[in-house]
């Protein structure tokens, strides 16, 4: 049993070796000295999903490409961009896929037509169920 | 043998969800004596029915218990190295288990509401029932179609593949089992609302029946909803608690029809109003579960629960979903219309507050639906949408912090009518708290501003709660009030959780070398070690750390990097330090180069995240809160059923007095 044990902790350092062979980007694993800039870098990285991964934010995530992603924002706050431009700047390279939060857009505006709608729907709803009865009172 | 068994009951059952369908149904003519006699197999066929589902399920649990490898499901999700325990709850980590588990449920409650509801009118249990059936058997007929768990593999496998490493916590032991009595409570829900709604006896002691089933569906979700969030929190190591995920809103969409549905019955019963309202949300909560189900059993999402990528079990399900709810929505049209609207009430009344927040519950119900189908639309024509916390958080917050408002008022309000004026102090006072909060935290720093709406809210919502205990005798008043209470309170507790959560959580991720100490919100946190260490299926990589906060003792935290090997994966093992005020959370990552002294360093990432917990203690709270309504009102209906049967006996007992003491009288008296 022990043996098989050594043999397979021998296998994980060889794989977390081969993960030595290529560093993660310097920002990848390191916050920011800024707390300022780092809560603002954060905040962004929340809202940024990793494309490698199952529903996961790059800001939750472990795998390589979210590393670097989390370089490329820390980075470019780092450099004095503001958090939209940094968005901006990964959805054109991306895609919108790439961004939690939808932008209106020829593909995305029914996600903010429709809660306008809603709310006109919920207000006309009100009126009809609370407000008339008001007026004729109690039957 | 097990698996032949299993399967037989399972035939046995769909046939009997026929029958139970039929006999019901021949119930509804009135006419036809001869025809309406069959309505007499309704409930017993439901009562068998629920008996040999569950059997069927049990046979699958021995199968997996004793890992049998001739049986498909079990050697393509089990493994005879496996820890007992997951072992038993793998048989439900999978799409055929926990559909078995589904609709084992689905017959349990089925049996249960045949074998023990007798204040329903006849005619409405058989329509009822009918339409139980016709629920069931759709989902037997997926099973046994389509995703048969009893599959004989020709050859027996010489060893299993194993369980999802993330599935083998004990948070699966519970989560999927709670949330799934729940959806299918919610059946019964549907099945009632649909038998008054064709036998048109929508009315208060319809309402009085279908309570308890939508009280008991929905502290199952609750349970289920905080047990799936506090298992996304610990185990997936990233220390969020709620993601939006696809999954997630799945379960929550019937909590927001449910609860909705809950509030609006309690007014039908109470008050005879809102008589279509109830029906139709009883038809939408059902709605959102068999979404949810197909959502996470389609594959149409890829997530750590879509098990199965098979087209053609989605296609099943999508035409069983069309059926049920294009069916229920066509009966409404075609019903709705004979059924009264019931009594009325004015604006400022508490029926009046309900209506608005059910409105309000219904609208979040419609953004997540939105937000949660919109991005599977786009992808069917190639365009990739996301849709994640930064839409939902403020759509959503649109409708609730006004029903969170009114949510605080509506219970102090009076039945029917009622003037603002008489609770003007309870008014005065909770936007004194509101306003109060949020100049305090406005002095303390600069936050977003949901948190800071939720946290002001939070404080009034938690004062409100016991507000309707004024002028009340404590003694005297309701476990359905404390219940109400409890619930009301726990919906505080939890909003201020997530508000102080999301806005004073604090993180620290650093490269350390074993001896070496970060500083974090007060706390002291020192890597002593990096050790390899192996359980029963991984290894891992486990760290040493020792936390203190003010001088205290420091307390030891092993936070593990695991590699499963069957199937192989790694997942990241948190460990937490619990306090009153929050936890600290810690999480080892990877090797991170060497230091200046040439020792190894390793990702160390920590979270303090104050009162995170009050998230999970106020979704209990809520539970509670319900399991004390259903006490309540279980109680007070048993009592009155007893005065009832006590005030026939005596009167029965009367009659024949009068019966025996008559004919004497009526002879001539003898002079």
């Amino acid at each position: 049993m022990r043996w098989v044990l050594a043999f397979l902790l021998a296998v994980l350092g060889a794989s977390a070796a081969a993960q030595d062979a290529l560093p993660p980007a310097p920002y990848a694993y390191k916050q920011l000295d800024d707390p300022v800039l780092e809560a603002e870098a954060t905040a962004l990285m929340e809202t940024l999903r990793c494309l490698r991964c199952q529903s996961q934010s790059i800001n939750d995530s472990d795998a390589p490409m979210a590393g670097d992603m989390r370089h490329q924002v820390r980075s470019r706050i780092l450099a004095g961009e503001e958090p939209k431009e940094v968005r901006a700047w990964l959805i054109e390279r991306y895609g919108d896929y790439v961004s939690y939060q939808p932008e209106v857009s020829s593909t995305t505006w029914p996600l903010f037509a429709v809660p306008i709608a809603l709310v006109l729907i919920v207000l006309l709803v009100l009126l009809r169920r609370l407000g008339l009865r008001r007026k004729t009172g109690d039957s | 043998m097990i698996a032949e068994l299993g399967l037989a009951a399972l035939w046995l059952s769909a046939a009997l969800a026929v029958l139970q369908m039929v006999s019901g149904a021949l119930g509804l003519k009135i006419g036809d004596q001869r025809l309406a006699a069959f309505a007499a197999y309704a409930r017993p066929a439901a009562v068998v029915q629920a008996f040999l589902a569950v059997l069927s399920f049990g046979m699958l649990l021995w199968a997996f218990a004793i890992t049998d490898l001739s049986i498909k499901l079990v050697a393509t999700n089990s493994h005879s190295m496996k820890p007992f325990i997951y072992k038993l709850t793998g048989t439900w980590g999978n799409h055929e288990g926990s559909m078995l588990l589904w609709v084992a449920v689905l017959a349990l409650s089925g049996g249960l509401l045949a074998g023990l509801e007798r204040r329903l009118k006849e005619r409405t249990m058989n329509a009822t029932l009918a339409v139980q059936g016709f629920v069931a058997l759709g989902f037997y007929a997926f099973l046994l179609l389509s995703s048969n768990p009893f599959e004989r593999l020709p050859v027996p496998a010489f060893e299993g593949s194993g369980l999802n490493p993330l599935l083998q916590d004990i948070g699966l032991a519970i989560h999927p089992p709670t949330l799934y009595i729940g959806y299918v409570g919610l059946s019964v829900a549907f099945s009632l609302a649909m038998g008054a709604l064709i036998t048109k006896q929508v009315t208060p002691d319809f309402a009085k029946v279908m309570r308890p089933w939508v009280l008991f569906a929905w502290v199952f979700l609750t349970l289920g909803i905080t047990a799936g969030s506090y298992w996304a929190y610990y185990e997936l190591g990233w220390g969020g608690w709620w993601f939006w995920d696809p999954v997630e809103n799945a379960s929550l969409m019937p909590w927001l029809a449910a609860t909705a549905l809950l509030h609006s019955v309690s007014v039908l019963a109470a008050r005879d109003a809102l008589r279509t309202w109830t029906i139709m949300l009883g038809v939408l909560a059902f709605s959102m579960s068999m979404l949810g189900t197909f959502l996470v059993r389609s594959g149409v999402l890829t997530s750590v629960h879509a098990f199965a990528v098979d087209p053609e079990r989605g296609t099943f399900i999508l035409v069983l979903l069309g059926l049920y709810i294009g069916g229920s929505l066509a009966i409404f049209a075609v019903r709705a219309g004979s059924i009264a609207e019931g009594k009325r009430f004015s604006a400022t009344s508490r029926e009046g507050a309900l209506v608005f927040n059910n409105v309000m519950l219904s609208a979040i119900l419609a953004i997540v639906l939105l937000g949660t189908l919109y991005p599977l639309l786009t992808e069917a024509f190639d365009v990739r949408v996301s849709v994640g916390p930064p839409y939902f958080n403020p759509a959503g917050a649109i409708f609730a912090i006004p029903m969170f408002i009114v949510m605080a008022i509506g219970p102090l309000l009076r039945w029917k009518s009622d003037k603002p004026v008489r609770i003007k102090l309870e008014l005065i006072i909770l936007a004194l708290i509101v306003v109060g909060a949020i100049v305090l935290i406005a002095v303390l720093g600069d936050y977003p501003v949901l948190p800071v709406l939720g946290l002001a809210l939070a404080a009034a919502l938690g004062v409100a709660a016991f507000l309707p205990l004024r002028g009340r005798k404590i003694s005297r008043t309701p476990l359905a009030t404390w219940g109400m209470i409890t619930a009301h309170f726990g919906v505080a507790v939890s909003l201020f959780g997530m508000a102080t959560e999301s806005a004073f959580t604090q993180e620290r991720l650093a490269a350390v070398a074993p001896g070496s100490t970060e500083e974090l919100a007060g706390w002291t946190v020192t890597l002593d070690g990096v050790d390899p260490v192996a359980g029963p299926n991984w290894t891992a990589i486990e760290a040493r750390l020792s936390a203190s906060r003010g001088g205290e003792e420091a307390t030891l935290l092993n936070p593990q990097a695991r590699n499963f090997w069957a199937p192989s994966q790694a997942t990241s093992e948190s460990a937490l330090i619990t306090r009153w005020d929050g936890q600290l959370y810690a999480v080892i990552g990877d090797t991170a180069g060497l230091d200046a002294d040439g020792n190894q360093r390793w990702q160390l990432r920590i979270w303090w995240k104050p009162f995170v917990t009050f998230i999970w203690y106020g979704g209990l709270l809520i539970s509670l809160g319900g399991i004390l309504a259903i006490i309540g009102r279980v109680r007070v209906d048993l009592r009155r059923r007893k005065a009832v049967q006590l005030g026939n006996e005596r009167r029965a007992d009367k009659a024949l007095l009068d019966q025996a003491a008559t004919p004497p009288r009526a002879e001539p008296e003898p002079v």
